[in-house]
């Protein structure tokens, strides 16, 4: 199955490296959606259907968290999978998230196939 | 509250950069003699990056490379080529900041308990001079790699205290 996927990340850059990553990973895309906080995704959210939303946890304005805690909340999005990336690998942040209803998380740096492997367990999942 | 040596500093900020350069862009970094600085030295031409730690330990870290070496890692790490530095290069730039000072911050918070981490600020230019106002002595290593070099450097203090607490465990070169 083709997947919508929502990039959430404040780095431009970040954006760019997960949208390659996906495509050297033959990562099968249907939609790709790139917003650059969490208020930006939610707003996303509403107007486009998607299967897997990767994001990263720190943010200004809506971090990744509190966009979680909206998903998670929400009749509508809470089976959403919603995987973290992010270099807090061992950290609170990342323990919050799982709390939350985080699907699971990579840590950066990450390679193409790491990406890979766990969108389509994450996905599998769902 | 623990310490850290300077050699586990050292070791922490190898692998860091090591896994960062191997994994997002396919190089491999050589180390190296890292030194003490008082302050990074000055004044400079071309790309630094620097981000901040906050917690029982406080300080800053960041990156310092050459435009075009900057453009060349970019290059690299985004599939796009580049030829001078833009604001798709400083967000590189600084992505490649948080990764590795990202993943020094991770080793170290067993030692040093939990730290937060800064968004990263990268500064491009000519003939300037980058300083903190914080206590403690910053330890730069500098790593070469596809012909090009980067230096990465830290400054950690514990949070409240005067003493600059990154004592080297071996002689390190200044």
């Amino acid at each position: 199955m083709a997947l919508d996927i929502l990039i959430v990340d404040d780095s431009a850059a970040i954006r760019k490296i997960l949208q390659r990553v996906l495509r050297q990973a033959e990562v099968p895309i249907n939609n790709l959606y790139e917003a650059g906080d969490g208020a930006e995704a939610l707003e996303i959210l509403k107007s486009q259907s998607v299967n897997l939303v990767l994001s990263d946890i720190n943010m200004p304005n809506m971090d990744g968290l509190q966009m979680l805690g909206h998903i998670k909340a929400s009749q509508q999005w809470k089976d959403l999978p919603v995987v973290m990336i992010t270099t807090e690998g061992s950290q609170n942040k990342v323990l919050e998230a799982v709390q939350l209803g985080a699907a699971g998380y990579i840590r950066k740096p990450f390679t193409a196939e790491q990406v890979k492997e766990k969108i389509l367990c994450f996905t599998h999942a769902s | 509250m623990e310490s850290v040596n300077s050699d586990r500093l050292f070791q922490v900020v190898c692998t860091a950069t090591h896994e960062v350069f191997s994994t997002m862009l396919g190089l491999e970094v050589t180390p190296g003699q890292a030194r003490f600085e008082p302050t990074p030295s000055g004044p400079v031409d071309g790309v630094i990056s620097l981000i901040g730690f906050a917690g029982e330990w406080v300080g800053m870290g960041g990156l310092s490379l050459t435009p075009e070496f900057a453009c060349r890692l970019s290059s690299r790490l985004l599939m796009t080529e580049f030829t001078a530095v833009d604001a798709e290069v400083l967000d590189a730039v600084a992505e490649l900041t948080n990764m590795i000072l990202g993943n020094v911050k991770s080793s170290l918070e067993e030692e040093l308990g939990a730290m937060g981490l800064s968004i990263p600020t990268v500064v491009f230019g000519k003939n300037f001079t980058a300083r903190s106002t914080g206590r403690g002595q910053w330890v730069m290593v500098p790593f070469t790699a596809d012909g090009g070099s980067v230096e990465v450097r830290i400054c950690l203090a514990p949070n409240g205290r005067r003493k600059p607490m990154l004592c080297p465990a071996n002689p390190v070169t200044s």
